[in-house]
């Protein structure tokens, strides 16, 4: 079942520099600022208000809506602020502000799980669910409710081990330092679906790793080495490496009977069941040209950035670009107050001598765009459509199955911004599907009106 | 460490890969090394200046449009460069000097720039030139014999060079060339400056294949349909195997094939697409090799197959991503 993905490119791994170094715990800032937004789906609302005194992993936000997962508070201490401050997006969002009182005091609610049936459905998916545990490889899905919503679909569970971004380690280091926990969490999320065999997808650039976990793991954990090659751990590229299948444009794993879970995510999930630990803090790797001493930091969620950079010995040269995540599909971001998130997997400090944009992009038609994409299209095509905003014709080119892995623009001999147009004609398509949908119920709505009328 | 830094946003990658359009030129401009050193043996040092004229008008035509029209400058990513020699390369040596230069003109102006420069221009700008300094038969049609030059004598007087018969013109009378076919090979015959030697010009392809610089989808198709139909298809009584092996030796299909075919600006850019267009240049050239009044067929095809490229691209597109794989995998 050696199966491999469609196009990708190989931008040098670029792991050397911290993939020897053991991740050490980062000792809490002052004051945490912790986002109500930590996972995709609306927004949790605070519990706690100005003035409470918070206990570690304590619940401080939570919401009613299917898709959303609780935030609990990282270190102990007085709630300071309720109020908007800036999210690693970009944008301002609600935020629960704790000063630190350095106790660390537990909450109650850190309680083992161990005698309960864990292989109800039911029972596991509240723990996961109530442990705030999300996507932590980026994607920050809900992990309660894709365990939930896969049911009775899924045949296949595949561990995201592929950490196939330059630079990163987190996932690297927390196989090598966590082994038993990682297969403890990955049976944890086999045995919820009725399985008996999961596979984890780990690149080959990795092999302490695939020689440790296969030791480790008996029968039902099959490791796969995979090739070293971008983006050999998105979803649907993964999927197919592992299983040959396609998810279907629009579809989701379970459409093809597969659910994907990042490997920090089955740690987490081991911690949460194990030793009742909500998803508090996490690895991250830091690194860049930028970084004194680029190394591995567990760090809570809500310390700001510069305290994680300072960590690492600060900066030896300035930064020009700072980046959450890794170089193909981080965000950067302009501030260095923004706090770490639940899917902070890297930070990542850059000088920008090696930038290689151009002031006029052009296109020479090489091909390499579609040659390298992991998703079959045809980038300068696209690019060319929208540039003349032919939302007809992007659509016709299928611009909307992109995955802006980047892999294209990475290519682009001509330095075009292939993957922020098609985000662009994306959000376009969207904003002309949204207008469409209004004129017509607009329409109906009329239409009922003079019906009534007659 | 609550300075602030002068942080820039941008939309994700991050990094890009060191390969430019530049380098990219300069490994094409490397891979046609070779066969211009064997050109300055075979035609003598004429074979370099005229190069160099062409070269030299190129980039100057390029930079005097872009400069007047007050566009960004182009010249530094050397594709005049790579258009010049390939221009030359399609050119008698005995072609005096001013012909490379309305030959520059017309491919850098007319065909490159009015089109919008690179990645632009839908017909080859080299091939397209040569067919307009067909205006000019006689020179055009003007061949030096193999090693027939004294000294740097050629240098000036290019068109007292000993005349004689291409290859081409006897395979186009149904007949075998005098030369032999490891003449053929390794480029001792007449014929267009850069087109004479088989095995430098293979020897280019490889390295842009190594290079991935082009992807030898369009050269083996094209060459592939050259060789099965001239095999099937012997003329003048000749057996296929030896009539296949001229047919492919001789003449512009080695060049035309690796370096003209596979111009970015004008061949498919799907994987499919670059197949169909190197099946349509092969047949095409046989086609007007054997049905045409003029001796050779590869320059015309591979305009002709220029012409439907974005057809070929549109309906080629890969398919979908999870959309039709059982139909595509047969039966499972």
């Amino acid at each position: 079942m050696s199966n491999s993905f469609f196009g990708g490119i190989h931008p040098g791994d670029a792991k050397a520099s911290t993939s020897k170094e053991a991740s050490r715990p980062l000792s809490p800032p002052s004051q945490v600022v912790i986002p109500m937004s930590l996972h995709i789906g609306p927004p949790c609302t605070p519990t706690v208000k100005v003035g409470d005194v918070v206990k570690l992993g304590q619940k401080i936000g939570d919401s009613e809506a299917p898709i959303s997962a609780p935030i609990h508070a990282s270190v102990s201490g007085k709630v300071v602020a309720v109020e908007p401050r800036l999210h690693p997006n970009g944008s301002m969002v609600m935020s629960v502000v704790i000063e630190n009182d350095g106790l660390d005091t537990p909450d109650e609610s850190i309680t083992p799980h161990d005698g309960e049936n864990l292989t109800d459905p039911e029972v596991l998916t509240a723990i996961i669910r109530e442990a705030g545990i999300v996507g932590m490889g980026g994607a920050t899905f809900p992990t309660a409710f894709k365990i939930s919503s896969g049911l009775g679909k899924v045949d296949t569970v595949i561990i995201n081990a592929a950490e196939c971004e330059p630079y990163i380690t987190s996932d690297h280091r927390t196989m090598l330092e966590h082994p038993d926990e990682v297969i403890a969490g990955i049976r944890i999320l086999t045995k919820v679906f009725g399985l008996e065999l999961a596979y984890v997808g780990i690149e080959k650039n990795k092999p302490d790793a695939i020689e440790l976990l296969s030791k480790k793991c008996g029968d039902d954990i099959k490791i796969m080495p995979l090739q070293t090659r971008y983006p050999q751990g998105a979803e649907k590229q993964l999927i197919q490496s592992i299983t040959g299948r396609e998810v279907p444009p629009g579809g989701l794993p379970a459409h093809v009977g597969c659910v994907v879970f990042n490997v920090f995510t089955a740690y987490s999930v081991y911690r949460a069941v194990h030793e009742g630990m909500p998803a508090i803090e996490r690895v991250v790797t830091v690194a860049g040209d930028c970084v004194n001493t680029p190394t591995n930091l567990i760090c809570r969620i809500g310390t700001p950035l510069e305290h994680v950079f300072e960590a690492a010995g600060g900066f030896k040269l300035p930064p020009r670009k700072v980046l959450m995540g890794g170089p193909m599909m981080g965000n950067a971001q302009f501030s260095l107050s923004a706090p770490v998130i639940k899917a902070t997997n890297a930070l990542l400090a850059f000088s920008g001598k090696e930038d290689k944009n151009v002031s006029n992009p052009t296109c020479i038609r090489c091909g390499k765009c579609s040659e390298v994409c992991p998703m079959r299209l045809v980038p300068m095509y696209m690019y060319m459509y929208e540039r003349k905003s032919d939302l007809e014709s992007l659509e016709k080119l299928h611009v909307t199955d992109c995955i802006e892995c980047g892999a294209c623009t990475y290519i682009c001999p001509g330095r075009l911004h292939l993957t922020q147009s098609f985000r662009t004609a994306k959000a376009k398509i969207n904003a002309e599907k949204a207008r469409r949908q209004a004129a017509e119920k607009a329409a109906t709505e009329k239409t009922a009106k003079e019906v009534a009328k007659v | 460490m609550s300075k602030e830094y002068n942080l820039a946003v941008s939309s994700s990658p991050h990094i890009r890969s060191a390969e430019d359009t530049r380098s990219i030129m300069l490994d094409v401009i490397i891979s046609l090394v070779p066969a211009l050193a064997v050109a300055i043996y075979i035609f003598g040092l004429r074979a370099l200046t005229l190069t160099l004229v062409g070269v030299g008008a190129c980039v100057f035509f390029e930079w005097g449009y872009r400069n007047l029209l007050k566009k960004p400058s182009s010249v530094g990513n050397l594709s005049a460069v790579v258009t010049g020699v390939l221009l030359v390369f399609c050119l008698p040596v005995t072609v005096p000097y001013w012909i490379p230069v309305i030959g520059a003109f017309f491919a850098i102006v007319i065909v490159k720039e009015l089109y919008g420069g690179i990645g632009k221009n839908f017909l080859n700008p080299a091939l397209a030139a040569r067919a307009f300094l067909f205006s000019w038969p006689v020179i055009m049609t003007t061949w030096a014999a193999p090693l027939s030059y004294s000294k740097f004598a050629n240098i000036i007087g290019g068109a007292d060079a000993i005349t004689s018969a291409t290859p081409m013109e006897a395979l186009h009378m149904g007949k075998l060339p005098d030369a032999t076919l490891l003449q053929a090979f390794i480029g001792e015959i007449g014929g267009s400056i850069g087109e004479i030697s088989s095995i430098v010009l293979l020897l280019g392809g490889i390295y842009l294949v190594i290079r991935k610089i082009i992807s030898p989808r369009i050269p083996l198709s094209y060459i592939l349909t050259v060789a099965v139909v001239t095999f099937i298809f012997p003329k003048g009584g000749i057996d296929g195997l030896t009539w296949m092996l001229y047919n492919l030796l001789c003449g512009g299909l080695m060049l035309g094939a690796i370096f003209m075919a596979t111009d970015y600006s004008t061949s498919p850019t799907t994987k499919t697409g670059q197949i169909i267009f190197g099946i349509g240049c092969g047949l095409l050239t046989v086609f007007i090799r054997y049905f045409g009044s003029y001796v050779e067929g590869v320059s015309y095809a591979i305009l002709i197959m220029n012409i439907v490229v974005w057809l070929i691209d549109k309906s080629t597109l890969p398919r979908r991503f999870g959309v039709n794989k059982a139909a595509k995998g047969g039966a499972k």
